[in-house]
């Protein structure tokens, strides 16, 4: 009960604080807010990136063709070597006759065409698929390296710029949000100190009658986790109504039904959730650092 | 009983000051003394280092049982619960009523308001200042506002009360009254009380042990004495 008691005392002194330093709160809040809508921003686009490469990991597969006097035997030993890789997923075997029928039916003037010869010109085929998109090149580089197969492929030019383009763009978006996350610390580290500053006699007047440590500590430390928590409201906002209307315009899809948008309500959410522990763990730690460096006990 | 034992302390200052040099000095239970000096003599380093406010760098000061010295930051509460301070500059605060201001150690140290009350209400009546729970500092006379200084210091009725020049910003008068409610609290309350003070008058009037401290040095510890009998020490 002591205990509570505490929390709630410096609980309602923190928020006290906030409205007591009025301008200096708001300007921290104002530099979370515009952070955080930054944070939330890059959150959004990674999600989307993610997605539009896990949708173009579901697609992307390597095609082998075999060479036209691989046997059974011969085609059995090629499946497990390439079951053998470590980024294998699946594989899927495909004979020429397969391929001959499946040709004709889509086209009749192919049809007549591939009647009229007296072989099939086609080759068996095994289409694989990886695990990770990125190991794309180095297992398909490996496949021609087996033993009766003729080529393997998989869109080389184009999908290695696309990897190569989102690896870039995710690192990005890492590197810009860290750098965010530690000015705003910094930012709320400078409010709390001046509030610290501001409650000086407060805080002798705490040490000097036998209140612990803990308990002159934790009011600014609440402080930092409001400040952090408010200065998330306005960036949630955006994310939840943004991103629906953002949705909403574009019908899901954006430039092309290649790139297929994450729907809002399996994304609004948790990014505000993401967004407001941000916030509070933001603030939080800029004020420890206020404390550890500004509160002398 | 022994209340505060000093020995052997000395508290040099990283500067290379040297505050206190090989102090020894003993203070029983409910006693009061006047601890006197010119400036920078060391007194208040002294006092200071009675509620660990600083630690000495050689020796021993034990309070009420507890080594002082060997104390970690992170236990001192425990010293500063058994001690009121009361300083020159008041260190009340602005925006809280006299109640307030009394009740606020208390509320820190997670107390119940039912308990704080009649604590709060005692000390007031104690100081003669339980008309005034309703005003605000800027509204009391500097006197009333040292009142309240001790009512706080004394609300959870400490064993030792420290007086760092508690009347060095008042007139001779309030001074006279101020010293009347220190004493009354030594005598009714048999609470021990260790005062720095520059002020000869209540020095002389009062007719309390004296120690003098001049350069870190004990230069004198007279019983019932006066200011003029260490001038010429």
């Amino acid at each position: 009960m002591r205990v509570l008691r505490i929390f709630i005392r410096n609980f309602r002194d923190s928020l006290r604080s906030v409205f007591r330093n009025f301008s200096l709160s708001i300007a921290s809040i104002t530099c979370i807010t515009i952070t955080l809508i930054l944070v939330s921003l890059s959150i959004v686009i990674s999600a989307n990136l993610y997605h539009f490469t896990k949708n173009l990991e579901e697609e992307l597969t390597i095609i082998v063709y075999l060479d036209e006097d691989v046997d059974s035997a011969k085609e059995q030993q090629i499946e497990a070597a390439i079951k053998d890789m470590d980024s294998y997923e699946f594989l899927e075997f495909k004979s020429k006759e397969e391929w001959k029928a499946e040709m004709q039916a889509t086209s009749s003037e192919l049809s007549a065409t591939l009647e009229y010869l007296d072989t099939n010109p086609l080759l068996d085929s095994i289409t694989v698929k990886v695990l990770d998109i990125k190991d794309l090149a180095k297992s398909a580089e490996y496949i021609r390296g087996l033993d009766g197969v003729k080529s393997a492929k998989y869109g080389e030019d184009t999908v290695d710029k696309i990897i190569f383009i989102f690896d870039v763009m995710e690192k990005a978006t890492v590197v810009i949000v860290l750098a965010l996350i530690l000015v705003t610390a910094f930012l709320i580290s400078n409010t709390i100190k001046l509030t610290i500053f501001s409650r000086r006699n407060e805080i002798e007047i705490m040490r000097l009658v036998g209140t612990r440590n803990i308990v002159i500590r934790q009011p600014f430390i609440i402080e930092g986790f409001i400040l952090g928590v408010i200065g998330s409201i306005i960036p949630i906002i955006i994310t939840v109504y943004g991103y629906i209307i953002f949705y909403d315009h574009f019908d899901g899809y954006l430039f092309s039904h290649m790139v297929e948008l994450i729907k809002p309500t399996d994304l609004i959410w948790i990014v505000s959730l993401i967004i407001m522990i941000i916030g509070g763990i933001v603030g939080m730690f800029g004020s420890s650092r206020a404390v550890r460096k500004y509160l002398k006990i | 009983m022994k209340f505060i034992e000093i020995k052997n302390c000395s508290k040099i200052y990283k500067n290379g000051v040297t505050a206190i040099a090989n102090l020894d000095l003993e203070i029983k239970k409910g006693e009061f003394v006047f601890i006197i000096g010119t400036t920078a003599s060391g007194k208040s380093t002294l006092i200071k280092m009675l509620y660990r406010e600083e630690k000495p760098t050689k020796g021993e000061v034990m309070v009420g049982g507890i080594n002082v010295g060997k104390l970690r930051n992170g236990k001192v509460y425990k010293l500063r619960r058994k001690i009121g301070v009361v300083f020159q500059d008041f260190k009340l605060l602005p925006k809280l009523s006299v109640y307030e201001n009394v009740a606020f150690g208390l509320e820190t140290i997670g107390m119940k308001a039912s308990e704080i009350k009649p604590k709060v209400l005692n000390a007031l009546e104690r100081v003669g200042l339980k008309s005034k729970v309703r005003a605000f500092p800027r509204e009391l006379s500097g006197g009333e506002q040292q009142r309240v200084c001790i009512a706080r210091a004394i609300v959870n009725e400490p064993k030792l009360l420290i007086c760092d020049e508690p009347t060095g910003n008042l007139d001779p008068d309030t001074s006279k009254e101020i010293m009347k409610v220190i004493d009354s609290i030594n005598k009714d309350l048999g609470t021990t009380v260790v005062m720095a003070t520059h002020d000869k008058d209540i020095v002389n009037r009062m007719k309390k042990r004296v120690v003098t401290i001049d350069s870190g040095i004990k230069i004198s510890d007279v019983e019932k004495g006066g200011y003029k009998v260490h001038e010429s020490a």
